[in-house]
């Protein structure tokens, strides 16, 4: 006779009150496959934990953003958000689909240069960009942003001894109605100094402004903010051909467009309330189309969104390490996977799904890294159904920053997988090894 | 050990406590497992059922039995022996 499947015993006590009127499924539905492959297999064959990306999601989410935009706006740029996800294989994904890439240091520019796009291509944003760093971005006429004063004198100093006149923009912080106020990057708007850089910038004469940039805020909930920021851009950049007869060749309006994570502390699901790509594209570029802005010399519209476009590629899959409960008799569930491979999960209520089908029974539990340490907790608390050791999860939405913001705390960093548009895995980061670690590592003689 | 007379245990999974007015859900291996309690099995002889029963080797059986008595005994559901 076969055998039942087993499901660890459970007892729940019953709770009378409000039943949920947002009407969430009492069941957790598994994730058993990613882009066709069985998350058993993928876990089979790459270990526990390993992070994979879909190709086919980030180019379907790609397209989606793009057209939301090149609908409604006729000239768009994408520029990808290296700092959001600089593997290779990611990057280049993003650089086929014809996005330029947007960097935040000199590290970053080197790996685009690496993935072979070219410098007239490559935005240069960020607070540090070191006199090296800008001397490259110079010599291979990149966007550079100028971020501070400071850094406008270093790209003068540096425009005097090089042939070339430094093709830059500068970056505005302004009030979008949204709090507190992101003030600083760049130059503020309403005080004046927006304009005080353009006019240093134009009676110098040694750099060429060719673009305005903001980057107004970091999972932006609101779309009319960027309205806002697009009008004020906009004034700005008809302000400047009006005053020097220049006409701005850009306008990029950053990134953090929200993905749909839902943050901690929020009411409603971020699935329900995330702006999409079409009330951000209409938002946008109704503020420049009503603006003063000369419709025969519109600026392109360069958007640097990063989040957005690659969450949802993102999957972390693991395994439960153990089940245990707490004082109060609350269940405990600790997983291979620790906040050092989802970094993520500071602000994020992340989705964790069996990856098996289960019964309907779900339990309040508390899921903790497997991190000697008591901060590693990827969940407070969740409806989690009744996993056995040993039995796999899969976390949905991970495919920003936590490839790039993770840690290598106590355990080496796993595999990531890229499943291509015909469902094939492949291995686009292999997991560390102690050589990967100890070779840094110098020891002194006498400790030898 | 034992679950206290009075406590009922529907076919359907719930499971009621007359005397703290609490009802509680149980899922299918935990009503067999208070079934085979309320039939005053031994730990062993529960073990031995459900290992044949499901796909479940006996350590890791007795582990979760083990949590879910403590469950149980938090509950107030179960009398100890004297």
């Amino acid at each position: 006779m076969e055998k039942q499947q087993f499901e660890r015993p459970y007892i729940k006590k019953l709770q009378a009150g409000m039943p949920s009127k947002f009407g969430m499924k009492p069941k957790a539905e598994p994730i058993t496959h990613i882009d066709d492959n069985s998350v058993a297999d993928l876990i089979g064959e790459f270990g526990s934990p390993v992070y994979v990306i879909s190709e086919k999601t980030i180019r379907e989410t790609y397209k989606r953003a793009h057209h939301a935009f090149t609908t409604r706006y006729p000239k768009v740029q994408f520029a990808w958000s290296y700092k959001t996800n600089y593997l290779s294989a990611v990057c280049q994904v993003f650089h086929q689909e014809g996005s330029w890439a947007e960097v935040v240091s000199g590290f970053e520019y080197d790996k685009a240069l690496g993935n072979g796009v070219k410098g007239s291509q490559i935005i240069f944003n960020g607070p540090d960009k070191t006199e090296k760093d800008l001397k490259k971005a110079i010599e291979n006429d990149s966007l550079i942003h100028i971020d501070h004063f400071d850094e406008m004198y270093t790209i003068l100093a540096l425009s005097e001894n090089s042939g070339k006149k430094p093709k830059v923009a500068i970056r505005i912080n302004m009030d979008t109605g949204v709090y507190p106020i992101w003030d600083r990057f760049g130059f503020n708007y309403e005080n004046g100094d927006a304009w005080d850089a353009v006019n240093r910038i134009m009676i110098n004469d040694k750099m060429e402004l060719i673009g305005l940039h903001a980057h107004i805020g970091t999972y932006m909930m609101s779309a009319n903010s960027y309205k806002i920021a697009a009008g004020k851009m906009a004034d700005l950049a008809h302000g400047i051909d009006k005053k020097y007869g220049i006409s701005i060749k850009y306008i990029d309006l950053g990134g953090g467009f929200a993905s749909k994570n839902t943050l901690k502390g929020a009411y409603y699901p971020g699935s329900d309330t995330a702006p999409s790509f079409e009330d951000y594209a209409e938002a946008i570029s109704s503020g420049l189309l009503n603006s003063e802005l000369d419709p025969r010399k519109l600026p392109t519209l360069i958007l640097e969104t990063g989040r957005a476009l690659i969450d949802d590629a993102g999957y972390l899959l693991g395994s439960v390490i153990a089940n245990k409960r707490l004082s109060s008799g609350h269940r405990a569930t600790i997983v291979d996977v620790g906040i050092n491979l989802l970094f993520t999960s500071f602000w994020y209520e992340h989705e964790v799904y069996p990856a098996a089908p289960v019964s309907d029974h779900l339990e309040e539990t508390t899921i903790y890294g497997p991190l000697c340490m008591n901060i590693d907790v990827l969940r407070e608390s969740i409806a989690f159904p009744l996993l056995k050791k040993g039995d796999h999860f899969v976390i949905k939405r991970i495919g920003a920053y936590n490839m790039t913001q993770w840690m290598q705390f106590i355990t080496l960093r796993p595999n990531v997988v890229m499943i291509d548009l015909k469902g094939k895995p492949h291995i686009i980061r292999e997991q560390e090894v102690m050589d990967n670690i100890t070779q840094q590592e110098k020891l002194p003689e006498h400790l030898a | 050990m034992q679950i206290k007379k009075n406590i009922a245990v529907s076919e359907t999974g719930f499971v009621f406590d007359p005397t703290s007015g609490e009802s509680y859900s149980i899922n299918k291996v935990g009503q067999e497992i208070m079934a085979m309690l309320k039939d005053e099995k031994t730990p062993q002889e529960i073990r031995t059922r459900m290992c044949e029963q499901y796909d479940i080797d006996q350590a890791s059986f007795e582990k979760y039995y083990y949590d879910f008595t403590g469950m149980l005994r938090q509950f107030q559901l179960i009398e100890e022996d004297e």
